[in-house]
């Protein structure tokens, strides 16, 4: 089974994540297989309900803004893939 | 098999606590026949991703001379107790079961860990799961599959499998998972040990790695549904560094066991006993039913109509926020970075490529879908009107009963490699997601084994912040069965 909305290009470059032509074909194959069941939702008569983004209603969360103390520089690079002078190394960005 | 008579490695937490406040046995004790416990059984089981005997050696000591000082923390104190490998300990490596974080070591303790080190318990080991995890049999893990005590070639469950896997071998007296769609109580159910999903709230998330963070909740696994308590009532409470944690005061868990146990009213959903329920496990859920029955519960049947809808629900909600959530992986500011990229967006498509498994892109890809636009209200939207449906289902059932009992898992415990299709795999969490969509607290207990000897349990799903009436529930019936104490010959 395939779907025709289904472009696996598009959503590898969404997600920002490298496929492999394998990858893509059984990828394609195993979602619209779960879309199909997914689909099923749309039968659900939802008029008048609110969604909700939390099982239990959430309100904005206010915190007293104390200052305090946080992780140190050695802490806080020590799981850096590259560093250099306290500061994470990255390719160059710009030309 | 009395206290007296068995391993040290096999006492429930409450036993072992008594034992040391007694002054009979010493946390050095205790911890070591855990450590050479594991030592015996890690070669075939692999519950463990990591473990540090050290710092639990040292950490037994520490608590022995606080009670030696006559200043014991409590129930906790000397207590080995292990962790999933999502939750944080300060300079211990936290892997999450991916090569995306193979060489992580976290910087900090999450609030859960700070708060049994502050209990004196002695934390010994970071167990397998399931790729962030995602799954229901550990097979996921980048690292290796845990086999089940109960039968090695068959799967822990998952996610939280490891942690299921070595309190069930002995390889700590209590552990601590995480539960997203049912990945503290399907494998509570497949390895015969007792799995508390608590309130969505009740436990600080800060320091679990995030997988959907609407539904991810942190619970304690134990043999006993009274181990489940004193655990729950160590970790359990507010925490202002996480802003979904819910401000209600915790309770005296344990207390609440004591109280004396009084009729109750419980519900048997229709839809949670119907195809694809396997009958051995049927006929376990039934005679703990007929328990609650003989101890004069009035026992009725429920409805909760959107049932059939939970599982398309959960994929859509779970996976679009993971897909978010995952963004965060990106080579940059630590986790697995690619080989000399050429540029920028190389770096972040290879080493995402190289760090994730399979069901973590295959749930990224399904959640970039439905959140992508023009696909956003007909499968995201949709999925979180649906999930209002869902919860109003259970709080309508709740005002005829105070708690509804089904099975845990539809099937024991399966081979490893059984469900290598992803619905079929999903399929295996049908009783428990609903009670993440509804942020309802929600206990496996044992309730018997099939005639191949593994284990079966049963759910109990309780009100909204109902912990303290769902143990003493639980605690009605596994008081008697205590089937959670039995040990498999591994």
């Amino acid at each position: 089974m395939n779907r025709a909305d289904l472009d696996l290009d598009a959503l590898a470059r969404l997600a920002r994540l490298a496929l492999s032509p394998e990858e893509k074909a059984t990828f394609a194959r195993q979602l619209a297989e779960l879309l199909g069941h997914i689909e099923r939702l749309s039968s659900v008569d939802v008029s008048g309900v609110e969604p909700s983004a939390h099982a239990h209603p959430q309100h904005n969360v206010w915190q007293e803004d104390t200052p305090r103390p946080g992780l140190p520089p050695v802490a806080a690079l020590r799981n850096a893939p590259a560093q250099r002078d306290q500061m994470i190394a990255v390719p160059k960005v710009v030309e | 098999m009395t206290a007296a008579t068995t391993p040290l490695h096999y006492l429930s937490l409450a036993d072992a606590a008594a034992a040391l406040a007694a002054r009979r046995i010493s946390s050095a004790e205790l911890t070591e026949a855990v450590i050479a416990r594991a030592e015996a059984v890690e070669p075939r089981l692999r519950a463990f991703l990591s473990a540090d005997p050290a710092s639990a050696r040292a950490q037994a000591q520490a608590s022995d001379a606080r009670r030696a000082a006559g200043g014991g923390l409590g129930p906790l104190d000397g207590i080995p107790i292990g962790l999933k490998d999502v939750i944080a300990v300060r300079d211990q490596p936290l892997t999450a079961g991916s090569r995306m974080l193979e060489k992580f070591v976290s910087p900090y303790d999450a609030t859960v860990t700070g708060r049994l080190r502050d209990a004196g318990a002695v934390l010994y080991g970071r167990h397998n799961c399931d790729e962030f995890a995602m799954g229901s049999s550990t097979e996921n893990s980048a690292f290796h599959p845990t086999g089940n005590p109960w039968a090695l070639d068959r799967v822990p469950g998952g996610s939280s499998g490891g942690s299921a896997a070595a309190l069930a071998a002995g390889e700590a007296l209590a552990t601590l998972g995480s539960d997203t769609g049912g990945s503290i109580r399907q494998p509570a159910a497949l390895c015969g040990v007792v799995g508390l999903k608590p309130t969505y709230g009740r436990v600080s998330r800060y320091g679990l790695v995030a997988y959907a963070s609407s539904l991810d909740q942190i619970g304690p696994f134990g043999r006993t549904v009274e181990d489940v308590a004193l655990v729950l009532q160590a970790i359990a409470g507010h925490d202002e560094r996480d802003s979904t944690s819910v401000g209600a005061p915790a309770e005296e868990f344990a207390a609440a066991l004591a109280a004396p146990s009084v009729p109750r009213r419980l519900g048997l959903p229709r839809e949670y006993f119907g195809e694809g329920l396997d009958p051995e496990v049927a006929a376990a859920v039934e005679q703990a039913v007929s328990h609650y029955r003989e101890l004069g519960c009035e026992v009725r049947e429920v409805s909760l109509p959107h049932t059939a809808y939970c599982l398309d629900t959960y994929y859509v909600l779970a996976t679009a926020e993971a897909s978010s959530n995952l963004a965060r992986y990106d080579g940059i500011r630590y986790g697995h970075r690619c080989a000399e990229p050429r540029d920028l967006h190389d770096l972040y498509f290879r080493s995402r490529a190289e760090g994730f498994g399979a069901e973590v892109k295959r749930r990224i890809i399904l959640g970039t879908y439905v959140l992508s636009s023009g696909y956003y209200d007909a499968y995201y939207l949709k999925a979180q009107k649906v999930r209002t449906l869902v919860r109003r289902d259970f709080l309508r059932a709740f005002a005829q009963v105070d708690a509804l009992l089904t099975p845990t898992s539809p099937i024991p415990a399966f081979q490893r490699g059984e469900k290598a299709d992803p619905l079929a795999m999903y399929l295996c969490d049908i009783y428990t997601i609903g009670a993440n969509l509804a942020g309802l607290p929600a206990m496996s207990v044992p309730c018997g084994f099939t005639r191949a000897g593994l284990p079966v349990g049963f759910q109990l799903i309780g009100k909204p912040l109902g912990e303290s009436e769902l143990l003493a529930i639980g605690h009605a019936y596994d008081r008697v069965h205590q089937w959670g104490r039995r040990h498999p010959n591994l």
